[in-house]
């Protein structure tokens, strides 16, 4: 019975079942579309996966940024500052879930960590996680796929930025930040976070919810009429044949083809939604969202102006392995998830 | 007065730039109102969250869009 409730929850609150029956009936009795056809399946999709992904989006940052609001990166950095080792590349990936998810801010936050004495591996571990995990993507993915798929995914991407941000370090590639990062003054400024009142907090949230959807909605619209085509116009064979989890090169194309590109997860789900509907690996669509979020050619030609090539080679090298691992890894043990 | 804002470009920057235009009106203060939306430039203040609010080189206030009540009390200050 408890289960049947949680299920039910699970259906209609996170997944929008109702939504969905509701886009139906419009679509069939207000315009007289057949929603099994392609055309009525398509625009079926279109319109749920839209709005559902928009009221999750809302819902989500708003209280996300809420939660947000007390981790300034200057309380971040004091944080980390109190911790060395495993335990700080641990703790630093954690941070980087409860921190905003544009790549815009990561240079200003890089520069802000290394100058004021953080190694340049804890920060590593920061930059990689937030982008690729934070609260909001996890109960997206548990919405679209299922709950164990989310906390998976949440868990490979901390092991990627714990084990990405120790390796850098190991190596010693402190030398390889440009030396006017150092110069840079370290402003305790600590006023700020105690000043914030409920108040402040709420209206903070409100207004991250309407700048990021400001910013992101172009690419979930792209996003979803990607997933649309996949799901009703791409013939099956061809991404079976292409990226289906029995093709050794599925998951390296997937990674490969997402590095460059720079989308927002939001974006990037309903694309790996619809190529796991269609035969392929969940290993290979969750690479290939990864690698969309965590690197991109815009936040590596910015990563640039801070530090040195052999440091971003590392970077995007150690984070490119280590989706293409992960992606294999889902393919072998998928089957568990499904 | 030179009043710079830090930021790079996003509306939340153009908010405080009128903000801090507005405040410095009704202090009946002279400003020049700058743009500062290089990052190296923006660190170079110490600050990570934008916008940052910059009057006379120094840092007043960081990752927050200052009312021009907010902006007028500081200018009072000074």
């Amino acid at each position: 019975m408890i289960g049947d409730g949680f299920g039910w929850l699970n259906d209609q609150l996170l997944r929008m079942q109702w939504l969905a029956d509701l886009v139906t009936l419009l679509l069939r009795d207000g315009f007289g579309l057949d929603t099994a056809g392609r055309i009525g399946a398509s625009i079926h999709f279109f319109i749920y996966d839209v709005i559902k992904i928009f009221i999750l989006l809302g819902v989500l940052i708003f209280g996300m940024s809420y939660i947000q609001s007390y981790f300034p990166p200057e309380r971040t950095r004091r944080i980390l500052g109190g911790v060395s080792g495993l335990p700080a590349n641990i703790l630093a990936a954690l941070l980087g879930t409860v921190t905003p998810f544009c790549s815009c801010s990561s240079i200003p936050i890089f520069i802000g960590f290394t100058s004021a004495g953080l190694p340049v591996g804890i920060t590593f571990s920061f930059l990689i996680s937030s982008p690729l995990v934070d609260l909001a993507s996890v109960i997206l993915l548990a919405s679209i796929f299922s709950w164990p798929i989310a906390l998976a995914y949440v868990v490979v991407g901390l092991v990627i930025a714990v084990v990405g941000g120790t390796l850098l370090g190991r190596a010693g590639m402190d030398r390889y930040v440009e030396s006017f990062v150092f110069r840079n003054p370290v402003i305790a400024h600590d006023g700020a976070e105690a000043a914030l009142t409920r108040r402040e907090r709420l209206q903070f949230a409100r207004d991250q919810v309407a700048d990021i959807v400001s910013r992101v909605w172009p690419y979930i619209l792209i996003g979803v009429g990607i997933g649309a085509a996949i799901h009703n116009w791409i013939p099956q064979d061809l991404i079976a044949a292409l990226l289906g989890q029995d093709k050794w090169w599925s998951v390296l194309l997937a990674t490969l083809a997402g590095v460059p590109m720079y989308a927002d997860i939001f974006g990037t789900l309903p694309i790996a939604e619809a190529l796991v509907a269609h035969g392929a690996g969940l290993g290979t669509a969750l690479a290939f969202m990864m690698a969309v979020t965590a690197l991109s050619l815009p936040s590596l030609i910015l990563l640039k102006r801070v530090v040195r090539l052999p440091l971003l080679a590392a970077f995007t090298g150690i984070v490119t392995a280590g989706i293409i691992g992960i992606g294999y890894l889902f393919n072998a043990f998928g089957y568990l998830f499904l | 007065m030179i009043i710079k804002i830090l930021g790079s470009g996003c509306k939340k920057c153009v908010a405080l730039g009128d903000n801090a235009k507005a405040a410095a009106v009704t202090a009946g203060r002279e400003a020049e109102i700058v743009k500062v939306t290089d990052f190296a430039d923006i660190a170079s203040y110490g600050v990570m969250s934008t916008p940052g609010l910059v009057i006379d080189e120094k840092l007043v206030s960081s990752g927050k869009v200052l009312s021009a009540d907010e902006i007028g009390v500081i200018l009072a200050r000074l």
